[in-house]
């Protein structure tokens, strides 16, 4: 380990280090724009020069490396001086030549405030300009509904177009032209079609990629941050949501290396608009017409808890949607257990997994931060592109700094990285498991083998059988190792895990979803609870009578009777378990909308209405019923151990597999949650998308480009 | 330099000729399979050959598909090299040096003459047959001032002859590429002299 002098303070760093990293150890910030951590390197803005002892000019700290000093003719340390007159005029010299173009419009700029320039020009920065010529004008850039640019701000650090062609593997960002008329751009000023772009507006250190969205809205300094848990996708990504007054106004990631590293979706970032839209604000009721009118809380309560007790309770089921917090669903069992009520399904997408084998059956269990040791992956009937696009840039980040091996068994997407394609459906799956394929013998002789199954795999109706063919491989090509556990689920819904845990499964004898769809079809169950549950054809529940707590009028409440409107992920304070098993807690950042109350409140005030009250007053005494049932839930940020033991009998579990190909568990990565589904921005990036992929299609088939 | 832009005149569609394809074979085999995006460069302007001296949309989208690139890398390859015309340019395209050495003598004439013959730079005579532009140093200082006519390098210019030059050039007579002055290369003005004080007639010192 080379140890060098940083400010006449010797100290050890790790071989491979640059000097600004060493720098950061020795607890001495450098001014930078170009240089991030994530992203290559491209040494290009010259802001975080030093000086390096017996180099005649000032360095680009990002750019050297520690083993790339040597030690001096009499074997002094490599020394760096970051304080000394030379860098300061350095720093100030370059900064000035980045302020030559750089308009002076912070004022209306909505970067002001969190702006780098900004920040390292009052730091760095000298109080006068000696340029007395024009400055540099460039036209603003479409590049689709997300990011806004004003390119006259665009300082040319690339580190837009490195995310773009590295973490988020989508070559569409790139710098044309050269010099002082080099521009960032996409081709044809064609949107870009990447889930993961609006990372790029934290990246941009200036003002000139910003969010579209949030143009003009608010200033930084007056929001009020909160920081809380995506439940756009079931990895529970940290996010902090910036609110004013009642009003969610952004949603920033947090940096979490085990979990989504910096970055966040374009969803999970973009989809406030749709906590606006199409809510429901207070209860309604559906009168003899067939039409909705507005009512009381007191008498949707009424009307719902006489109808519970007028039905008998096999004729009564319950439904949990995907974004439902675990506090909610555990009110909402205890209210069912203590009405005798059997027919209850977290499972609102039809999938197959259950709680049966342990949690290991369900879980992602090498976690997502263990595929950075994996070198054979194989996903199965899943797209983790648009489940879990996070995850997804990991996988490639993987791919591309190691030899990691990938085989994909279902619907060839693009994934943004290469992969072996197996095959469609099942019948591979079986090959692969009795090794009649050369993928087999990849994951066999792999030292950390995944196989990643998606819902798109397991919300069939041989689902069971697929799960337990998914485990047969696993324990027979030794995925599954005493140090290791290479099963994986990936799940899309951030509630499933945690409703799983809590067993909000049918009890037995009841029904679980498809049972509950099918008897309310034909009347065999009269009244359907739906707790935020949407993601299925609602068309069986036209008979019944069905009472829809959720957010937003969207698919559930369509043949609601009674709807009783409950609060988004953004205004509760709720538990959250990912698709790894790890618990996290959410809080609340704004208050919900007109009437609306938080979801366990109502369950809490329906048990009082029925006389039946639930133990609890509170949210805190919620849950602390909750950890005392099922403790784990009370560790924080933390992933309770599960056994493996369970998926020896998976395994063996069997089914008959269909012969139909798998397919995507959300062909439309935009529109996958009510929530998603009432925002404007998704609706229009999911226009974009399909617009994208005709061009594509028509370029593939020969139009005349062809060579 | 300026800002450099596609042309808003672009055609429908651009293949490769089958000759080129055959070229382009025989190029992608310097390079490993998964490194086909070097050969952009030769590409392009093998291409810009074919399309009568400029690139269109079209043919960037086929060079990116070709090669197994995105199109923007492309674009940003085609945007950087002045090399590479983005615009239609004349039949005989112009490149008139008019960095140091060629301004000193008298380049600035050339470019009136160019003005008055041709047009604004950038602009193609509507015959098609010319269009100019001025260019950085293009190494040839010894025959200042000079131009360079699509492949060929026009040295030693005057008024007159630059004039003459582009007369002929419009009348479809064959020009001779190289000093138009009577020198040989860039060989002393007047003949060799600088080596007769001591090369004898006859043999070497």
């Amino acid at each position: 380990m080379p140890e060098i002098i940083i400010d006449g303070k010797q100290i050890e760093v790790e071989d491979g280090l640059t000097l600004i990293q060493a720098c950061e150890e020795a607890g001495v910030e450098i001014p930078r724009f170009c240089y991030h951590e994530r992203l290559s390197i491209a040494g290009n803005c010259r802001m975080c020069l030093v000086e390096v002892v017996g180099m005649p000019k000032p360095m680009a700290s990002c750019a050297l490396g520690v083993n790339d000093l040597r030690r001096g003719p009499n074997g002094e340390l490599p020394e760096i001086r970051t304080n000394t007159p030379t860098v300061k005029k350095a720093r100030e010299g370059v900064m000035e030549f980045l302020l030559i173009n750089h308009p002076l419009d912070c004022p209306i700029c909505d970067q002001g405030g969190e702006c780098d320039l900004q920040d390292q020009a009052m730091a760095f920065g000298i109080d006068s300009n000696r340029y007395a010529e024009n400055k540099r004008a460039v036209e603003d850039k479409h590049i689709g509904p997300l990011i806004k640019t004003i390119m006259t701000r665009c300082i040319h650090c690339t580190r837009c177009v490195r995310f773009m062609t590295e973490i988020a593997g989508v070559e569409e960002l790139g710098l044309i032209g050269r010099g002082e008329n080099a521009e960032i751009t996409t081709y044809l000023e064609r949107g870009i079609t990447s889930e993961l772009s609006g990372n790029v507006i934290d990246l941009c250190p200036v003002g000139a990629l910003t969010s579209k969205p949030f143009a003009f809205t608010a200033r930084p300094w007056e929001l009020r941050k909160t920081e809380t848990i995506d439940v756009m996708d079931a990895l529970g990504s940290n996010i902090r949501v910036d609110a004013r007054g009642t009003e969610v106004m952004r949603i920033l990631p947090r940096n979490n290396d085990a979990i989504n590293e910096e970055w966040i979706s374009d969803k999970s970032r973009f989809i406030w608009d749709g906590l606006k839209t199409q809510r429901l604000d207070r209860p309604y009721l559906r009168d003899e017409n067939g039409k909705f009118r507005p009512a009381s809380w007191d008498e949707a309560l009424a009307v719902v808890a006489k109808r519970l007790r007028d039905t008998q309770a096999d004729k009564i089921a319950a439904i949990s949607g995907d974004l439902c917090a675990a506090e909610e669903v555990y009110a909402l069992k205890m209210l069912l257990d203590r009405l005798g009520i059997k027919n209850r399904d977290c499972r609102s997408d039809g999938t197959k997994l259950s709680d049966q084998y342990g949690r290991a059956g369900y879980l992602f269990n090498s976690t997502i931060e263990g595929i950075e040791q994996a070198d054979a992956l194989l996903l199965i009937g899943c797209n983790p592109r648009h489940e879990a696009a996070v995850m997804n840039a990991r996988i490639r980040q993987v791919w591309r700094h190691s030899d990691l091996q990938i085989g994909l068994i279902g619907e060839p997407v693009d994934l943004t990285y290469d992969y072996h394609y197996l095959g469609a459906g099942p019948e591979t799956l079986e090959e692969v498991a009795k090794g009649a394929n050369p993928f087999a013998d990849i994951l066999r002789r792999a030292s950390h083998p995944m196989v990643i199954v998606g819902q798109g795999a397991l919300t069939r109706a041989d689902g069971a059988a697929v799960w337990s063919a998914v485990a047969r491989l696993a324990a027979e090509l030794g995925i599954i190792r005493p140090d290791w556990n290479g099963f994986n689920v990936l799940h899309t819904a951030a509630g499933r895990v945690g409703a799983l845990d809590l067993g909000f499964l049918p009890v037995e004898g009841g029904l679980d979803r498809d049972g509950i769809l099918a008897a309310a079809e034909t009347g065999e169950v009269e009244v359907v609870y739906l707790l935020g549950a949407d993601e299925f054809d609602p068309a069986p529940l036209a008979k019944a009578f069905v009472i829809y707590q959720g957010t937003h009028g969207d698919v559930g409440a369509q043949h609601a009777d009674v709807i009783l409107p409950g609060a988004a992920y953004t205004e509760k304070n709720g538990t959250y378990v990912n698709t790894e098993g790890r618990v996290q807690f959410a809080n609340r950042a704004a208050f919900a909308p007109g009437q609306a109350r938080e979801d366990w409140a109502i369950i809490r005030a329906l048990s009082g209405v029925m006389e039946q009250p639930l133990p609890f007053d509170n949210e805190t005494a919620l849950r602390a019923a909750m950890i005392t049932a099922f403790p784990h839930l009370g560790q924080q940020d933390e992933i309770a151990p599960s056994e493996a033991t369970g998926l020896t009998a998976l395994a063996k579990a069997g089914g008959r597999l269909d012969k139909a190909p798998f397919k995507q568990a959300h062909p439309d990565f935009y529109l996958t949650n009510p929530i998603a589904r009432a925002s404007r921005v998704m609706a229009q990036m999911s226009a974009l998308k399909q617009e994208e992929l005709k061009r594509e299609n028509n370029d593939k088939e020969a139009t005349g480009t062809d060579g | 330099m300026s800002v450099r832009r596609l042309d808003k005149n672009q055609p429908e569609s651009f293949q490769f000729t089958p000759e080129t394809e055959a070229w382009t074979v025989e190029l992608l085999k310097k390079y490993p399979d998964d490194k086909k995006a070097s050969a952009v460069i030769p590409l392009l302007w093998r291409v810009q050959e074919d399309c009568g001296g400029w690139l269109p949309e079209p043919a960037l989208r086929a060079v990116a598909k070709r090669l197994e690139m995105a199109q923007i890398r492309v674009l940003e390859v085609a945007t950087f090299y002045t090399m590479f015309n983005l615009s239609p340019v004349g039949k005989y395209y112009v490149q008139l040096c008019g960095t140091t050495p060629c301004m000193l003598r008298g380049a600035e004439d050339l470019a009136a003459v160019c003005k008055e013959v041709i047009g604004p730079q950038n602009t193609v005579t509507e015959d098609g047959l010319f269009s100019w532009v001025e260019v950085e140093c293009l190494g040839a200082c010894a025959n200042a001032p000079m131009v360079q006519i699509n492949k060929y390098y026009y040295e030693d210019l005057t008024v007159e002859s630059f004039r003459k030059l582009l007369q002929d050039l419009k009348d479809g007579k064959e020009i001779t590429p190289g000093p138009q002055n009577g020198r040989q290369g860039s060989c002393p003005e007047g003949g060799p002299t600088t080596l007769h004080a001591y090369c004898k007639p006859g043999g070497a010192a």
